[in-house]
């Protein structure tokens, strides 16, 4: 007899379910996991979605092109500028207009500081998921100095709904440019930080190193996108494959790993900060004189057709289907959302592991709630 | 070997980890990142592009520059705005115009997407840069953008 | 002042009577000293976090906040003691009483300055291990009691955990008392008057002794690196789920004096206690001791805040590993080698 049958034969041991949410801390809003667990260890998870969803899918047939804009805000709200970006491009797409170059660059910059944004909160939350409670803190200082500038310039702070069909709802303030490049100054000292204070620390390390290995395959075969396929080696960089906007006019690196562990995943957002950094230096100073938006009609009307458009949020892939009639309003429109399929690898890599790499694992998954069951 | 060599570099992690903190403690004093929020109501002041509600600015003649042409009303996607119009007769002309009877803004179901005050051709309505709307009443939040007795101001069109 | 007041009970009392006051007073001062310690050790790790992660902590209640635990524990005294259906209402009761209760005790014996320590045992150190070990079984009894899944992670996790490292705390202890010769805590300090304070008589084995008593201590309080007991992020609130008002305060201001108990154990054993460094105030007899034992016991609670506010919390089974393959280890190698250096006389 092997170790293992020795140890059944003698032992009864039971597997129980436990509720991990919809209040629970490192679920990170409403989700629901059904966990089967052996002790400590992990059998199977049953993600149970629906407690926020709110048919933002079904609204959109009702609401006018320009409406629909602020409904994505309400999606993955951390890269809220990114969603507002891609309807923008498919109702452009569908009218046919060519935006300024003007708004194609400050909607790239803009949205590299959505994504930064968006690491900074998922790296503070990340620490305070496996216990480094600090990191909160700190990265949420240099959050809020993104906040500020989006504040100026947008007006609010998380659901800006800059954009509208066509280009930008106003200009950029007078201040933004001085206040970014202040950003970049202040994050380039600070990601050494994170480092120091995170990713070198050796509990950190065993924590996630080798913890929940998604391979390259898996990742495909599940449809995951963004910093989580990426750490399993996958190229879909959308940004790179599909350029849209101001991104074929900037050099900047797909970060790519192979491992696909925890650690791994950790490293692809750490590193996408550098190269976000490195693509808001390239726009900043050169921001083209010009309009800021196409005037459209002031009733958008698509042309009878489908049209697709995909963008990278800081999550991943976000695709815009839309099924026009010719009407006023989309017959249908569908939001492939990046959320969703990257959770749904969380029971293939989670599986046999202990409840504190689960939580471990779902930070680097960095799921947003109301993005998976918008 | 790797034994030894292993606790020490963990070691070494902790303590720079360490490091970053303690250098931070040493310098709470100045870099407090958190606000005093009710005591510094006075110095508080928020971007001038900060939406915190929709109001209708008035001149000291008691007058607004909404023609009630609705395209704010159409413009929001939760039904936020509802403007009760009315026909009155200009006295010079003679003919019957539109003007408002009362520009009705529910601030409850406003998400400040800004839908309407991009829509408004006569820029009658703009963002007030306030932010503490609690009341202890749904119903106070419904309110009468336009003043009582209020008219429009002569010259704006639509 | 003992003294007088002692004379004093037992002139105007019979002996049997004065003795019973006696015990009731002191019992009474320790907790009055448990509960201001409990309460300003709370009130001093949220300003220490607030420092360390750049805010300003409690500041509403009182200047710099120094009401504000108090509050906290009006607070929470009046709230009410709920329970979940189907618990074991006897057991559910008792176990905050389990883990205070040892805690209180173990304060007991603690020399805080020459002349005010309540009861000098001659096995103190022996003592103390034995009472800290019984903390647990509340715990355990809690988690168990709650009818919560959660709750029984936590304590059953509490209870490898604390088997685990009772052992490092054990041995470190042990380390020491080879250079002491004693047990007893008057004279462990009594010791360290001539020679120096025992982490400087003892050097390198005295310095690895005291590391793995910070870790192990640390471990044994159940606070952060080795939160797995609370570990909010994945239990909740680990154990004391359950508990509400006054019982769940017991379990919370219990781990701050445990962390106490520990800082204070450290000072008795490698810093001298009530000693003053260098000998500075040795010759001013109005200088209060009790000031020095204070001062190191709240540097060294400092130093376990800082681990606290710094450092990631370990897995399960990385906690075991780090006791079984890393602290035992060596620190019976450690114990060998403090013999050695005992037995050739290398003490500074």
């Amino acid at each position: 007899m092997s170790k293992d049958q020795i140890i059944k034969s003698n032992f009864k041991t039971e597997e129980y379910f436990i509720n991990m949410g919809p209040q629970h801390p490192a679920t990170h809003g409403v989700l629901r996991l059904i966990l089967t667990i052996d002790g400590e260890i992990i059998r199977n998870i049953e993600p149970d979605l629906g407690y926020i969803h709110r048919s933002i899918e079904k609204m959109c047939e009702r609401d006018s092109y320009q409406q629909i804009v602020h409904l994505t805000d309400r999606m993955d709200y951390l890269s809220s500028h990114i969603n507002n970006e891609a309807v923008c491009l498919v109702v452009e797409k569908g009218l046919e207009i060519e935006v300024p170059e003007r708004v194609k660059v400050i909607r790239t910059i803009i949205a590299e500081l959505t994504r930064i944004a968006s690491h900074c909160l998922w790296w503070g939350v990340m620490g305070m998921d496996v216990g480094a409670l600090t990191t909160y803190f700190y990265a949420f200082r240099d959050r809020e100095m993104i906040n500020d500038i989006f504040e100026e310039t947008c007006g609010a702070r998380l659901t800006m709904n800059y954009n509208i069909p066509g280009g930008l709802m106003f200009d950029i303030h007078p201040n933004f440019v001085k206040r970014v490049k202040d950003f970049i100054t202040h994050f380039k000292t600070k990601i050494p930080e994170y480092d120091r204070l995170l990713t070198g620390n050796v509990i950190f390390q065993k924590r996630t190193k080798g913890i929940g290995i998604l391979t390259k395959e898996d990742a495909i075969s599940f449809g995951a996108s963004g910093p989580v396929a990426r750490a399993s080696g996958v190229s879909c960089d959308i940004r790179k494959i599909h350029s849209y906007s101001a991104y074929d006019q900037v050099n900047f690196n797909e970060v790519l790993f192979t491992e696909g562990d925890s650690l791994s995943r950790y490293k692809v957002r750490i590193q996408e900060l550098w190269e976000s950094l490195s693509i808001i230096e390239q726009l900043i100073d050169n921001i083209p004189e010009g309009d800021i938006k196409v005037q459209t009609k002031a009733v958008i009307k698509l042309p009878k057709g489908e049209f697709y458009q995909r963008v990278e949020t800081a999550r991943g892939e976000l695709g815009v289907y839309v099924n026009s009639t010719g009407t006023k309003n989309p017959y249908r429109l569908k939001f492939r959302s990046p959320g969703f399929s990257n959770l749904s690898v969380l029971n293939k890599i989670a599986k046999g592991y202990k409840i504190g790499d689960l939580v471990a694992i779902m930070s680097t998954i960095d799921i947003v709630v109301p993005d998976i069951d918008r | 070997m790797s034994y030894f060599s292993d606790i020490y570099n963990g070691i070494k992690t902790l303590l720079t980890g360490m490091r970053v903190t303690g250098g931070y403690f040493l310098n709470a004093r100045k870099g407090t990142l958190t606000q005093q929020y009710p005591d510094n109501r006075e110095t508080l002041k928020m971007f001038d592009r900060f939406r915190g509600e929709v109001v209708m600015p008035h001149d000291e003649n008691n007058e607004h520059q909404c023609t009630g042409c609705q395209k704010c009303e159409i413009a929001c996607p939760n039904g936020s705005i509802e403007i009760i119009w009315d026909r009155a007769i200009v006295e010079e002309t003679g003919k019957k115009k539109k003007k408002i009877d009362q520009h009705i803004y529910h601030l409850s179901m406003c998400t400040m997407c800004g839908l309407c005050i991009e829509a408004c051709p006569t820029d009658a309505i703009v963002w007030a840069q306030n932010f503490e709307n609690s009341v202890y009443d749904r119903t106070q939040l419904t309110k009468v953008l336009n003043q009582p007795g209020s008219k429009v101001k002569d010259g704006i069109e639509d | 002042m003992t003294k007088s007041i002692h004379d004093w009970l037992f002139s105007i009392l019979p002996e049997g009577i004065a003795s019973i006051t006696e015990m009731v007073l002191i019992a009474v001062a320790y907790l009055a000293l448990f509960a201001i310690a409990g309460l300003y050790l709370v009130l001093l790790e949220r300003k220490v976090a607030a420092w360390f992660q750049l805010r300003l902590g409690p500041n509403r209640v009182g200047p710099f906040g120094i009401f504000q635990t108090m509050a906290d524990a009006l607070k929470l005294v009046s709230k009410e003691l709920t329970s979940t259906d189907r618990v074991d209402k006897f057991l559910y009761n008792l176990a905050p009483y389990f883990v205070i209760v040892t805690a209180l005790l173990a304060m007991t014996i603690f020399p805080f300055s020459k002349q005010l320590q309540a009861f000098d045992i001659n096995i103190g150190m022996f003592f103390l291990l034995a009472i800290s070990s019984i903390g647990v079984i509340g715990i355990l009894v809690g988690g168990w009691a709650s009818n919560n899944k959660y709750a029984l992670i936590g304590a059953m996790r509490s209870g490898l955990q604390t088997i685990s490292y009772e052992l490092s705390v054990g041995l470190s202890i042990l380390t020491m008392v080879l250079l002491t010769g004693s047990l007893q805590l008057s004279e462990i300090i009594e010791i360290q008057r001539t020679g120096g304070w025992l982490i400087w008589q003892g050097h390198i084995p005295a310095i690895i002794a005291f590391m793995i008593f910070m870790i192990a201590g640390t471990a044994e309080t159940n606070r952060a690196p080795f939160d797995l007991v609370e570990a909010e992020s994945e239990l909740g609130a680990g154990f004391h789920t359950e508990y509400s008002g006054m019982k769940f305060a017991y379990f919370f201001l219990a781990e701050f004096i445990n962390m106490f108990i520990i800082a204070s154990i450290a000072v008795v054993l490698f810093f001298g206690g009530w000693l003053s460094p260098f000998g500075i105030t040795e010759g001013i007899t109005w200088f209060p001791e009790v000031f020095w034992f204070f001062i190191k016991v709240l540097l060294i609670i400092f130093l376990m805040m800082w681990f606290r506010w710094t450092f990631p919390r370990l897995r399960v089974d990385q906690l075991l590993t780090l006791e079984w393959k890393y602290l035992l280890p060596i620190n019976l190698v450690n114990i060998v080698f403090m013999a050695i250096v005992i037995w050739l006389n290398w003490i500074l």
